[in-house]
């Protein structure tokens, strides 16, 4: 894999924009599809990267979004999920209207700061609110792929049964433990949590924080700044808690 | 570049009549557009005044700024990243009305805000009932995330000059660029004649 | 109505655009605030994008420290709010 960055005077750029064929449309949930993409000349990516996608319409008008990568960097096909919002462009096209055969166009990898690595070790400890598990699962689906043993635990938020990505792979992953909370509706029958993510849920999910876990919290912009804001309150040192902010981004 | 097939830029239509300015396009909501944090001013501490190159210099408490008459004014509004919406309805107090018995000795002015934007324009677009400093939109108190309690209205000019949480209007003598001015956008800001860039 | 609070970004956001304006991957660079002297990775500031250019600001005391706008095929960037800059070093021998 090439390094992103790296000084090779041959290479392309990385904020050169690649075309990119959607070869597979999966709809995961009623609101998101995964999209896999052979992009030409991609240099490989680090789990938790992201890429910035461009979509052209005949006229020339184009519109660029930012999405995170959710494929492991060991896996043949660059996957990005996207989440419709109702009120966006460029969302419902990629969730509703993109089918196998068509063209994107993306430029990166980018980002270094919200990466894991398995040579980082563990613990890991990963807080998704929603579609924000996306890069989360790109970490591991890392993790599995790399044989790494590293100690693992996803919470993942999700408003109902319905919404949950990646379902039937998180209930397969080796090793990983996997809470969800349902913040609205609960399967019937539901023993787990039902609520939104608070102080006494992450201290009883989150890894000892004398074990010093790797964090990453990742999803809309309030979750991750409450989330964050609690983690340090039960201690956790902050200069390894990373975050990213989904926000409100326009579709 | 490739396209791709089926995409287009997702706008409504005009009605039949209404012109756009150029390379603009109709929205129905209301996109809040911000550089920063919303500053969220209580209004027994907030304050408007007219200063600088001014003779003399003006102040309002809330309190005071209500009391002067005010207007409703129905505009279309453009915003520099490419959106319009027609037929916006606001209440505010004409800039003409804060400039009773003040004399301008420049040609321009800052709009300073609560939050650290600015804004730069000429006096000749805020005068003659060209602008506003607007208190309610669509008959409700402004909303903090639109500029609340108070903005400036420049509707003949693109949004940006309609500066949110408007604190101060600094009189210059001479043009002073604002926050998006100094990047690279007009001075001016005619979106009639797509003075996006300066 | 989506409210600002909501629609504050992180420095991962923007890391396409820094790649063009630096030529490298910046969101791991850490940058001091001119204003308040705090420090941090740049994916860790705080972002507006929403906005006819792109504002990066100092979690700490929420001051501009980056600006960015695209003008007539140009990308200016306003850097007067970066105290200092500190990037991983080029491996190549020159």
């Amino acid at each position: 894999m090439a390094t992103p960055g790296s000084s090779s005077v041959t290479a392309e750029p990385v904020a050169a924009w690649r075309p990119a064929e959607v070869r597979e449309v999966v709809h995961e949930t009623p609101s998101a599809s995964t999209l896999l993409l052979d992009v030409q000349g991609w240099p490989g990516h680090r789990a938790g990267q992201h890429v910035d996608v461009r979509l052209t319409a005949e006229d020339g008008y184009q519109a660029q979004r930012s999405y995170s990568i959710a494929s492991a960097p060991e896996d043949a096909r660059l996957a990005i999920t996207v989440e419709r919002l109702d009120d966006g462009e460029v969302s419902p096209y990629l969730v509703d209207d993109v089918r196998a055969g068509d063209f994107v166009e993306v430029r990166g990898p980018v980002g270094g700061w919200f990466v894991w690595d398995t040579r980082d070790g563990g613990p890991l400890f990963l807080v998704a609110g929603g579609s924000g598990v996306a890069p989360l699962m790109a970490m591991l689906r890392h993790r599995a792929a790399a044989g790494s043993d590293a100690e693992a635990t996803l919470l993942l938020s999700a408003r109902r049964p319905d919404d949950v990505l990646y379902v039937g792979e998180l209930e397969t992953l080796a090793g990983v433990r996997v809470e969800i909370t349902y913040t609205r509706e609960a399967p019937s029958g539901w023993t787990g949590y039902a609520r939104r993510v608070d102080r006494s849920m992450l201290a009883e999910v989150a890894p000892d924080p004398e074990r010093d876990p790797r964090v990453f919290v990742c999803g809309p912009t309030g979750f991750v700044e409450g989330v964050a804001h609690d983690l340090v309150a039960l201690g956790y040192d902050p200069s390894r808690i990373r975050t990213e902010r989904f926000g409100a981004t326009g579709g | 570049m490739p396209i791709s097939r089926g995409f287009r830029r997702r706008h409504a239509e005009p009605p039949a009549g209404a012109a756009l300015p150029p390379g603009q396009y109709l929205t129905e909501g209301f996109p809040v557009l911000s550089a920063g944090p919303t500053p969220h001013v209580q209004l027994d501490t907030w304050e408007l005044s007219v200063t600088g190159a001014v003779d003399p210099e003006r102040r309002w408490d809330w309190e005071a700024f209500r009391a002067l008459p005010s207007e409703t004014i129905t505009v279309d509004i453009h915003c520099v990243t490419s959106w319009s919406k027609l037929g916006t309805q606001w209440e505010g107090v004409s800039v003409d009305t804060l400039l009773e018995g003040v004399e301008p000795l420049g040609g321009y002015l800052v709009a300073d805000c609560y939050g650290g934007y600015t804004t730069n324009l000429a006096v000749e677009d805020v005068t003659d009932g060209k602008a506003w400093v607007a208190f309610a939109y669509d008959g409700e108190p402004l909303e903090p995330e639109h500029g609340g309690p108070a903005r400036l209205l420049v509707p003949h000019l693109y949004l940006w000059k309609s500066a949110k949480w408007v604190r101060s209007l600094v009189f210059t003598e001479h043009n002073e660029p604002g926050f998006w001015e100094t990047l690279g956008y007009h001075d001016h800001g005619d979106p009639w004649l797509e003075q996006r860039y300066g | 109505m989506a409210t600002t609070a909501e629609m504050r970004l992180d420095g991962n956001a923007v890391a396409g655009l820094l790649r063009e304006v630096f030529a490298m991957e910046a969101t791991v660079a850490l940058v001091s605030c001119a204003h308040c002297g705090s420090a941090g990775a740049i994916g860790a500031v705080e972002v507006y994008a929403h906005a006819p250019g792109v504002v990066l600001r100092c979690p700490a005391c929420t001051e501009v420290v980056m600006r960015f706008a695209r003008v007539r095929g140009r990308l200016v960037a306003d850097l007067r709010g970066v105290g200092t800059l500190s990037l991983p070093a080029s491996p190549d021998p020159r």
